[in-house]
């Protein structure tokens, strides 16, 4: 076994210490052949810290498009010519579709806009949608509005939101090749409030926008920083009309090292398959995935994407001995 | 005519195969009987698909 993976055995899966980021460099840099114990590890590793449940989520957008924002993976942003247009969900078809997720066994329903920051109309819309979840539906409701303001964040508090989402999406030193209409020290502003509002903190991102293996674990490192309780890992799904439109997608083999990766640098925390698993990996990828430090997923469709059927996933997840979390074990 | 519901160029017109396998993961975007481009909403099941012209397709 390579020195490297001795060593994360000894400090991550003995002592729950998490690999810093020079660590975090050697695992993605080791070879093919190292895969398979790497990944064995990386899944002794949450299941000595996590246990082996697996938290299942579905997703749903609010506010489809029209984002003023130029996120260059994004199909939402109004300033790139995707064929994405703008749409509101209704209060009945959020409703359902968080009962929809609920039947599956998810315990997570997350609400999602894409904008820059939430405006009045949409503060609105989250008070009433969340009253109509939360009186029809047992499930946790989680939301992702982009930068908040504090009296935002504590107006989430107050509607029941128990954790919020906002991605960093990648490492601090290439994440103005990205984004260049906010900031990624604006995005750790609202990480923290959120802490320290006390809702739950999610926050990810997503690997092959072109950032380097260094920036890889740059990245690791900084959300490891972070410390959040939920990460989701998207791979990204080139979209049409968007910058990065042409860029090639993660190859199998390193987004399973990746995945490895974070869950050796965040031993305890909510490990998430999100969007582009399915174009990146595949049905038998996502499976080693979650025999691998993955220990949550995103069920059915993303936000403008279609994913595998939540009955695939369920059933695989049964195939694998993995129970879901069940609802009491979130509250 | 009809047009491609992914990317909205004519269907007879170049190669949609790509298109094709994209769709098994995207829902369309173009009306395929006029091209506008529709108004697509997205669900953890499912999702619509509306043309101002054409009405509304669902999965």
């Amino acid at each position: 076994m390579p020195e490297i993976l001795e060593m994360a055995r000894a400090q991550v899966l003995a002592g729950g210490a998490g690999l810093g980021e020079a660590q975090i460099l050697e695992v993605l840099r080791l070879g093919d052949d190292h895969l398979p114990e790497l990944l064995q590890l990386a899944h002794d590793v949450r299941t000595k810290w996590c246990g082996p449940e697996v938290e299942v989520e579905g997703i749903v957008s609010l506010k489809t498009g029209g984002c003023p924002e130029d996120c260059h993976f994004c199909s939402q942003s109004g300033l790139f010519a995707s064929p994405v247009r703008s749409v509101w969900l209704d209060i009945p078809s959020l409703v359902e579709a968080a009962r929809q997720t609920a039947a599956t066994g998810a315990t997570e329903f997350c609400i999602v806009a894409a904008v820059r920051g939430p405006d009045q109309r949409l503060m609105a819309q989250m008070r009433e949608g969340v009253k109509a979840i939360r009186e029809a539906v047992e499930i946790q409701v989680a939301a992702s509005l982009g930068m908040l303001t504090r009296e935002q964040v504590d107006e989430l508090v107050d509607m029941g939101v128990h954790r919020y989402n906002h991605n960093l999406e990648t490492c601090r030193s290439f994440f103005p090749r990205v984004v260049t209409t906010h900031s990624w020290e604006e995005r750790w502003s609202t990480l923290t409030m959120v802490r320290e509002s006390g809702m739950e903190v999610c926050c990810g991102g997503i690997l092959g926008l072109g950032e380097s293996v260094e920036q890889r674990a740059e990245f690791a490192a900084q959300l490891a920083e972070l410390d959040p309780h939920e990460v989701p890992m998207n791979f990204l799904n080139p979209r049409p009309g968007t910058p990065l439109g042409d860029q090639p997608v993660v190859e199998g083999r390193d987004a399973l090292r990746a995945i490895a990766a974070f869950r050796l640098a965040m031993p305890r925390t909510i490990l998430r398959y999100a969007g582009g698993r399915e174009i990146t990996l595949g049905d038998l990828g996502t499976r080693d995935g979650l025999l691998g430090g993955i220990n949550a997923v995103i069920v059915g469709n993303y936000l403008t994407t279609l994913g595998r059927p939540a009955t695939e996933d369920l059933a695989l997840l049964a195939e694998l001995k993995m129970p879901v979390k069940a609802l009491s074990a979130t509250l | 005519m009809t047009f491609c519901d992914r990317c909205g160029e004519a269907a007879a017109r170049g190669d949609h195969a790509a298109c094709e396998r994209a769709r098994a993961l995207e829902p369309p975007r173009y009306c395929a009987e006029c091209r506008r481009r529709m108004k697509v909403q997205v669900v953890p099941t499912g999702w619509t698909a509306t043309c101002v012209e054409h009405g509304t397709r669902a999965s």
